[in-house]
């Protein structure tokens, strides 16, 4: 069985159709559901469509350095279901998955299954993160996940504090700045990357490096790389950077990571920023260093050319420390604070620290069961939809192999 | 940030990373084991003069002691209408970031395998007396902002340098203290 029709447990329904392995797939709404609930409405990848492909299934368009928009997305994933037969069942969500003597019983809203192996493909961003002090920000103030986001017409006018700096809390401030409500934006840890780097798309150059083929046992900490937020990167139609700078340029206000609030409604924001500002600069500096080794060691370097560089990060000298929220001046708050996945419904030990699943390159802490869809599962490209196919042939093989395993026991 | 082995190195900053790579690989499997607590006691003098002493602490599931009672002299100096015994409590406070963020530059220093040769740094915190005189409401009793200046000769490229007095601050005790928000509890026993 196969938990969730995204982009990877059909990359995982393909692989094991190859290897005429019965299996079904079970998704709660429609195929792709997140991505037709849980996005916003101007979202575009920020992979460009060359590389948002899925195993046997590339991109045909006439486009390939341009970058999805989110019904297109949708499309692309619907039309793969329907082009390797998929076998979906719609509208059936699962209620728990507990083990049994010769595998797994799966209970859904449609009856229950059993299955010997199990693919957990429900997706890593089920459940947006908001901190616990979310509530003391006083009654009046709106508040949003960037999950409940969908455009600037759902908020109220005013002042728009936006709680996060990776891709998506950046998307979200460029566009809600720029329909005439204030930003104020609130910094944490991010990574800094430019679109373009020596006239190519950073993913082309992360791709080609060899910097998304960099596996789980090799990466030096990978919890720690599991955990780092994600490439502030978007897909912007010119293929213009959206990083910080871009943002204080139409007059976006930077604050520190938000540490609190008070119990009379005033934040707390971290005196950090600068500091946040440097690493993040100084991390970007590393990658497009090791891009510059690799493109003088394979011939693309020309000697002449100066590699341009982004400036420096733009910090004013003394940011705010903290704001009242009862003053009016924000009316509405949205959380691009991360995301976590739901495993509410299985009830099998599996959970380590944090909630978190225990694997090992996707292969799960106990017999049969798989993960996929996660960050950095077994490469640094299982962040991606272009991930899919690698772990889904890697791990399809692994369990291939434990089923012939299975049957040999049952016939020795 | 995975650098050559240590057997291999020369470099030398006095800080053994082996040892605290070690340890937070067992403290990862027993988090119980990493929870410490730092304590200080303190005694009126005269005046503005306190004298305070450092001995005790907790940590890895139990008592620990330093090697010798540390002691401060804390006092407010004369053009406070005192007798300057001893630092300010806020200039105690950047004593305490300097360190803390000098010691993290030698570690992170010697984990990357940098050899450094000089560090020093000088610190300023400003403050308008306005709010610890009570004056004006709007000023606040601490800081208006702090500034550290690093010098730093050691056997790297600039960018390098920077990322060492980068990742200090990422991991700096006291650096998360003042720039973050503490519960304080003081009671009356």
């Amino acid at each position: 069985m196969i938990i969730g029709a995204g982009h990877a447990g059909l990359a995982m329904s393909r692989c094991l159709t190859e290897r005429s392995i019965d299996h079904v797939v079970l998704e709660r709404g429609e195929v792709a559901h997140s991505w037709r609930t849980e996005r916003w409405d101007s979202l575009h990848l920020l992979t460009p469509n060359w590389q948002s492909r899925l195993p046997g299934y590339d991109y045909q368009g006439d486009d390939p350095d341009g970058y999805r928009a989110l019904p297109e997305v949708i499309d692309f994933i619907a039309e793969y279901a329907k082009a390797i037969a998929a076998p979906v069942r719609t509208h059936t969500t699962v209620t728990s998955v507990r083990p049994t003597e010769s595998g797994y019983l799966v209970r859904t809203d449609q009856g229950d299954w059993r299955c010997r192996t199990l693919v957990l493909a429900s997706g890593a961003c089920n459940i947006a993160g908001v901190p616990a002090f979310a509530e003391r920000v006083p009654r009046p103030i709106a508040q949003l996940t960037a999950q409940q986001y969908r455009n600037p017409g759902q908020l109220a006018d005013g002042g728009v504090m936006v709680v996060g700096a990776s891709s998506s809390g950046t998307q979200i401030a460029h566009e809600i700045h720029r329909s005439g409500r204030p930003v104020v934006l609130s910094v944490g840890e991010h990574i800094r990357a430019p679109r373009l780097y020596r006239g190519k798309d950073l993913e082309w150059w992360m791709d080609a490096a060899g910097v998304l083929d960099e596996r789980y046992d090799q990466v030096d900490d990978i919890k720690r790389a599991r955990r780092v937020p994600s490439l502030q990167l978007a897909g912007t139609p010119d293929r213009s950077t959206l990083d910080l700078n871009a943002l204080t340029a139409i007059g976006v206000k930077l604050v520190g990571r938000l540490s609190g609030i008070t119990e009379n409604g005033k934040t707390q924001f971290a005196g950090s920023l600068r500091n946040m500002c440097a690493l993040s600069d100084l991390k970007m500096g590393r990658l497009l260093d090791l891009i510059d080794e690799w493109a003088r060691a394979n011939g693309l370097y020309d000697p002449g050319e100066q590699p341009q560089r982004l400036p420096p990060t733009r910090v004013e000298d003394a940011p705010p420390l903290g704001m009242d929220l009862a003053a009016g001046a924000i009316k509405t708050i949205i959380w691009a604070t991360g995301y976590r996945p739901d495993y509410s419904w299985l009830e099998v030990p599996v959970l380590g620290r944090k909630g978190m699943i225990r694997h090992d390159g996707g292969v799960v802490a106990v017999p049969g069961m798989y993960l996929m869809g996660a960050v950095f599962l077994r490469r640094r490209k299982s962040t991606l939809i272009d991930g899919a196919g690698d772990d889904a042939r890697d791990l399809s093989a692994h369990l291939a192999s434990y089923l012939d395993g299975g049957l040999a026991r049952l016939t020795a | 940030m995975a650098e050559a082995d240590s057997t291999a190195s020369t470099v030398n900053n006095g800080v053994n990373v082996a040892a605290l790579i070690s340890a937070r690989e067992a403290l990862t499997n027993a988090p119980q084991a990493a929870q410490f607590k730092w304590r200080a006691a303190c005694e009126w003098k005269n005046g503005t003069h306190s004298h305070s002493t450092v001995e005790g602490y907790y940590g890895l599931g139990q008592e620990q002691h330093h090697k010798r009672t540390f002691t401060f002299d804390a006092d407010h100096p004369e053009v406070f209408a005192s007798e300057d015994h001893g630092a300010t409590p806020v200039e105690y406070v950047l004593v305490g970031l300097a360190s803390c963020l000098t010691a993290g530059i030698a570690a992170v220093a010697q984990h990357r395998n940098i050899q450094l040769r000089s560090v020093t740094a000088t610190i300023e915190g400003d403050m308008d007396i306005q709010g610890i005189l009570g004056i004006d409401s709007d000023v606040r009793n601490g800081f208006g902002g702090i500034k550290v200046t690093y010098d730093i000769d050691a056997d790297a490229k600039r960018e390098d340098i920077e990322a060492l007095v980068a990742q200090s601050q990422k991991r700096s005790a006291v650096y998360d203290i003042v720039t973050n928000p503490t519960n304080v509890t003081v009671v009356v026993s």
